[in-house]
């Protein structure tokens, strides 16, 4: 299981580097997202992979480690605040420059696509 | 106590002078002048015991935990500069009052002098050498702004800039050495320091402090080959420049090099660079001297050559050549202010300082001539004056050397060549201004200046003459008591008088003298030859130096820092893989003794589902709607992941989040182009690639690492205390509404400045509205579908009391603030969706930041109620009731906490999506309320 796990955690951060090395800007939205996720879940893993040991007191003997969910749960929060700020830069980006290429250059190539 | 109102009142006379703009100009003098005269009071007081060799500390604590004192020191060299600071800052402040045009800021001039002149007695009175350096680095930037005074004229700032540059450097240098001889020692103190001579004398970095405070005081006493500087610097108005280049800015190196005598000085290294870098300096000072046409270039090479024979003295190895230094520290201090003081009485009367055309004075201001005479005549170290008596000094402590070793004849001599110079450029001053001739071209028909504007200088001219004629009585008792600070028990008695009999220092007055005269007279051959030499610009070369420094840094920077994002992610990750792979390579195995958990069926598809779904975003990534329901499954097999092992509150944040971030992306794309051009080169895909896997490998690597080690974790704690100390049962919320309620609280300001930056970002936002997707497709015209509408209504009391369950239950069950807030904000969202922004506003106007600020606010209240009853800061307080018919109730402080955590995310995510969702409405009638 641990291995599965890790490797799940591997492939998110695959994916999410290789967005966010992408010229334009929604794909490393989206980049960031993905790795937002594998980040989550690497934290969580902190707290080992425990089932059905939830850390509400009196279901049970043994419980999960409550802390790092403590701290990924307002990492998920706070993620998606990052992910709305970058996203509404993006929208501002595109407005003002006239493109969506990252480095924020005045571009004139694509200045006609949505008239 | 008394010592720290020294510069405090100085300090606060800069806050009064500053506010004096509606005064009229006899006020702001006035009133400017109060605070250095209460503190020349305090100097008084004081001065008595100084005088019968006391030395007056005062320390308070400043920084504690640095063990930072402020430290003040009162002794003789202290007391000797503090007159030379006060009194003649108080006869410059007079003095400006009418010098100054009507178009000229007083108050604005006064504030900085008077801050200059705090950072002057700051220096002075430091008994802690960090203070002593923060207060030398106060002169640098109050001489800037006193530099640039005029800032209308590019002279002005390219003077004060020069000056800034060079004396900054040179205080990066003291630091260093202050920190140098601090660490040697094991203190900051001045008194340790002073008392550690050889200690610090036999230390191995003795040379390289003993360097670095050298070019401290060099760079600021305008020494060769920092000199250059200075007559930049006289780009300032004439009552600046009489104050900083007489008696403060240029002392001040002066000064270091007294304070530090004790320290560092004796040993050959201190003779050779003092003495050599001062006699280099006094030649080169009055040879240019000689040569300026512009008064004031006149005057400021002439101070660099004082300031030279000042630093060769303190160079040279006898105890009576130190107390010379310091005996001519006064005289300088006052025949040059006074000097300049003239000189801006000249440029204040004719309109220009241009020797070529002044000519004739004494015809029109017979009384100023008459005193800038004098005060030349003291420069020249004519008899009588208090410039001969140093002057004397100077030569016979010249004969008395032996630092040159067979060599040391050559210092008199070259001494005696210096002081002929002195006599030319001062028979050129009298000469040239009061006689030769007739004025040519005045601007201005010249006549004698306010009565008053004279004043300074009279009390200036009449100390020369007093010291000059009676000087035992006048400074011996400053003098002994300076000596004695700086030298300690070898100060040795002397006796200053007007007559020693015929020696050989007296003959060497009289060949300078007479020498000085024939080199006047036949300056009109020396003129011609100057002339011939090639031109030296030191502001051009300067800024040449500076120009190419630029230029080299630049290109190190366009080479590095070439614009492009992409470069630099791929330059942070390389950093990354290299710091977190390397370890991966010392470790022996990866795997760690912790048991395994086995791989069921749900798990496996499960982690399936969300590996092909991360693959397929990014195989599809160039169409971004797939993409986008490519990566919500693997949102959604996270939260599922979160369910699996244990963590229900992660689950259903997740869950929410994912929806509303869903949302939002789908939104942006309205406004981004629905599809990503194919840019990319093959080669740049690989790279790409390669550092992707790279990087995911090196994390899965030691994510796997982790999760197969035993766990020691702090949470056991958390999971006794949760019931016992935080009233709940889910420790998760435990976690973050007590245990750590303190981070909660930061998050969700994040939260809320995130959302605010995201409404300003979108405010004025230059619409523009796609009619259609990218491929030419219009978009829908049925904006608000009927079924979709009816439903959301009555799904909203539904979801609103979901929410409700899902806050109250969150102390004890999975639920609370976070999750609440986002059911909430999405319940909302479809309202939005279903009806359209305009339709929410009329029907539900509220102000979202309204909302986030009161959420933090309540949080941070019930945070700061605890302090109420004596407990930490955010210390939660439950108790149990019974209520009838209901039973056992628990009420806590926690969730009110919770509910401020609610009204935050509800207000943020509202706000992020309403700021974005009301720019796809057809342009509002009226501005929605967000």
């Amino acid at each position: 299981m641990e291995l599965l796990y890790a490797s799940c955690v591997g492939v998110l951060v695959t994916c999410g580097v290789y967005l966010i090395l992408r010229a334009r800007t929604f794909p490393v939205v989206l980049g960031l997202t993905m790795l937002s996720y594998a980040v989550n879940l690497f934290l969580f893993s902190a707290g080992r992979l425990t089932i059905n040991k939830a850390a509400v007191l009196g279901t049970g003997t043994d419980y999960a480690d409550p802390l790092p969910q403590a701290l990924v749960l307002t990492a998920i929060v706070i993620g998606f605040a990052m992910t709305a700020f970058v996203v509404i830069l993006a929208i501002r980006g595109r407005a003002d420059l006239g493109n969506d290429h990252v480095d924020g250059h005045l571009g004139k190539a694509e200045h006609k696509e949505h008239k | 106590m008394t010592l720290l109102w020294i510069p405090l009142l100085s300090l606060i006379g800069s806050v009064i002078s500053s506010c004096t703009g509606k005064l009229t100009r006899n006020q702001s003098t006035s009133l400017t002048m109060l605070t250095p005269l209460c503190a020349l009071a305090i100097a008084i007081y004081h001065t008595p015991a100084v005088l019968a060799g006391e030395t007056i500390r005062f320390t308070t604590q400043w920084i504690p935990a640095l063990g930072m004192e402020l430290a003040f020191r009162l002794d003789g060299l202290s007391l000797l500069f503090i007159f030379m600071i006060l009194g003649i800052g108080l006869l410059v402040i007079f003095y400006t009052r009418y010098y100054l045009s009507n178009n000229d800021s007083m108050p604005k001039l006064y504030c900085y002098l008077m801050l200059f002149m705090t950072a002057m007695l700051g220096i002075v009175m430091s008994n802690n050498v960090i203070q002593l350096w923060l207060f030398w680095e106060l002169t640098s930037i109050s001489s800037f702004l006193l530099i640039s005074f005029w800032w209308h004229k590019s002279e002005a700032r390219k003077g004060a800039r020069m000056a800034l540059a060079v004396t900054g450097a040179g205080g990066l240098a003291l630091l260093g050495g202050l920190l140098l001889l601090g660490d040697i020692v094991g203190s900051y103190d001045l008194d340790v320091i002073l008392a550690s001579k050889t200690l610090i004398q036999s230390h191995d970095l003795y040379e390289v402090a003993l360097v670095l405070v050298l070019l401290g005081a060099f760079t600021k006493s305008a020494q060769f080959p920092f000199h250059f500087w200075l007559p930049h610097a006289m780009a300032a108005p004439t009552p600046v420049s009489a104050y900083l280049h007489s008696a403060t800015m240029v002392k001040a190196g002066i000064f270091l090099l007294a304070r530090f005598y004790p320290a560092l000085a004796g040993t050959d290294i201190w003779f050779i660079l003092v003495a050599m870098t001062g006699l280099t300096t006094l030649l080169v000072g009055a040879y240019i001297a000689l040569f300026k046409h512009d008064l004031k270039g006149l005057l400021a090479y002439s101070t660099i050559s004082h300031l030279g024979l000042i630093t060769l003295l303190l160079g040279l190895d006898t105890e009576l050549a130190t107390v010379a230094a310091i005996f001519h520290i006064i005289n300088h201090a006052t025949f040059k202010a006074s000097l300049f003081m003239a000189t801006g009485i000249l440029d204040h009367e004719t309109g220009t300082r241009d020797m070529r055309k002044l000519n004739g004075m004494w015809r029109f201001m017979p009384y100023t001539a008459t005193l800038a005479m004098v005060a030349a005549a003291a420069m020249a170290g004519v008899p009588l004056l208090n410039g001969f008596l140093s002057k004397e000094m100077f030569f016979a402590e010249t004969l008395h050397q032996q630092i040159l070793g067979s060599m040391s004849w050559l210092i008199p001599v070259l001494a005696t060549l210096a002081a002929a110079f002195s006599v030319a450029y001062s028979a050129r001053f009298i000469h040239d201004v009061f006689f030769n001739g007739d004025p040519i071209n005045l601007p201005k028909t010249p006549h004698e200046p306010p009565r008053y504007m004279r004043v300074p200088i009279e009390i200036l001219v009449v100390l020369c003459l007093l010291v000059g004629m009676f000087p035992s009585f006048v400074v011996d008792g400053i003098l002994s008591a300076a000596s004695l600070a700086v030298l300690g028990e070898a100060a040795p008695q002397f006796k200053l008088s007007i007559w020693h009999g015929f020696n050989l220092p007296l003959l060497m007055s009289a060949m300078a003298v007479v020498g000085g005269v024939f080199i006047y007279i036949q300056r009109k051959h020396l003129f011609k030859f100057q002339a011939s030499l090639p031109p030296l610009n030191a502001k051009k070369t300067f800024e040449r130096f500076l120009y190419v420094i630029i230029k080299w840094s630049q290109a190190k920077i366009s080479s590095t820092e070439n614009g492009s994002l992409q470069r630099y992610i791929v330059v942070m990750l390389g950093v990354v893989l290299l710091c977190a792979g390397w370890p991966l390579f010392e470790m022996n195995a990866l795997a760690g003794s912790a048991p395994r958990t086995p791989i069921d069926f749900h798990n496996a598809i499960g982690a399936g589902l969300m590996i092909i779904g991360a693959i397929s975003t990014v195989i599809w990534h160039r169409s971004r709607v797939v993409s986008l329901l490519m990566i919500s499954i693997v949102g959604l097999m996270v939260s599922v992941a979160f369910t699996r092992f244990s963590a229900p509150d992660l689950a259903l944040t997740q869950l929410t989040v994912e929806v509303v971030t869903v949302i939002l992306l789908m939104l942006a794309l309205f406004f981004l182009p629905q599809r990503t051009p194919k840019e990319s080169s093959s080669l740049r895909i690989l790279r790409d690639l390669g550092i992707a896997s790279a990087v995911g490998v090196v994390i899965a690597s030691i994510c796997y690492a982790l999760l197969t080690r035993p766990l020691e974790s702090i949470s056991d704690f958390f999971i006794a205390n949760a019931k016992t100390g935080g009233g709940g049962t889910n420790v998760v919320n435990v976690i973050l509404v007590d245990f750590r309620g303190f981070d909660t609280l930061g998050e969700i300001t994040v939260l809320g400045i995130a959302a605010l930056g995201i409404y300003k970002v979108l405010t004025n936002l230059p619409l523009f509205m796609p009619a259609s997707d990218s491929e030419g497709r219009p978009w829908a015209r049925e904006r608000h579908p009927l079924l979709l509408a009816s439903i959301s209504q009555s799904l909203l009391p539904l979801a609103l009391l979901v929410s409700a369950y899902i806050f109250l239950r969150g102390h004890n069950l999975p639920g609370g603030g976070f999750i609440a807030g986002l059911v909430t904000a999405i319940a909302f969202i479809l309202q939005y969706m279903a009806h359209g922004s305009i339709w929410i506003s009329e029907r539900f106007d509220v102000n979202y930041r309204k909302i986030i600020a009161s959420g933090i606010a309540i949080a941070m209240l019930t945070g700061l109620g605890s302090w109420a009853f004596g407990r930490p800061f955010l210390t939660t307080w439950f108790e149990y009731f019974d209520v009838p018919f209901i039973g056992k109730v628990e009420l806590a402080s926690a969730i009110v906490f919770d509910l401020g955590v609610y009204m935050t995310v509800v207000g943020a995510t509202l706000m992020i999506l309403a700021s974005l969702g009301k720019l796809t409405a057809d342009t509002p009638k009226k501005e929605v309320n967000i």
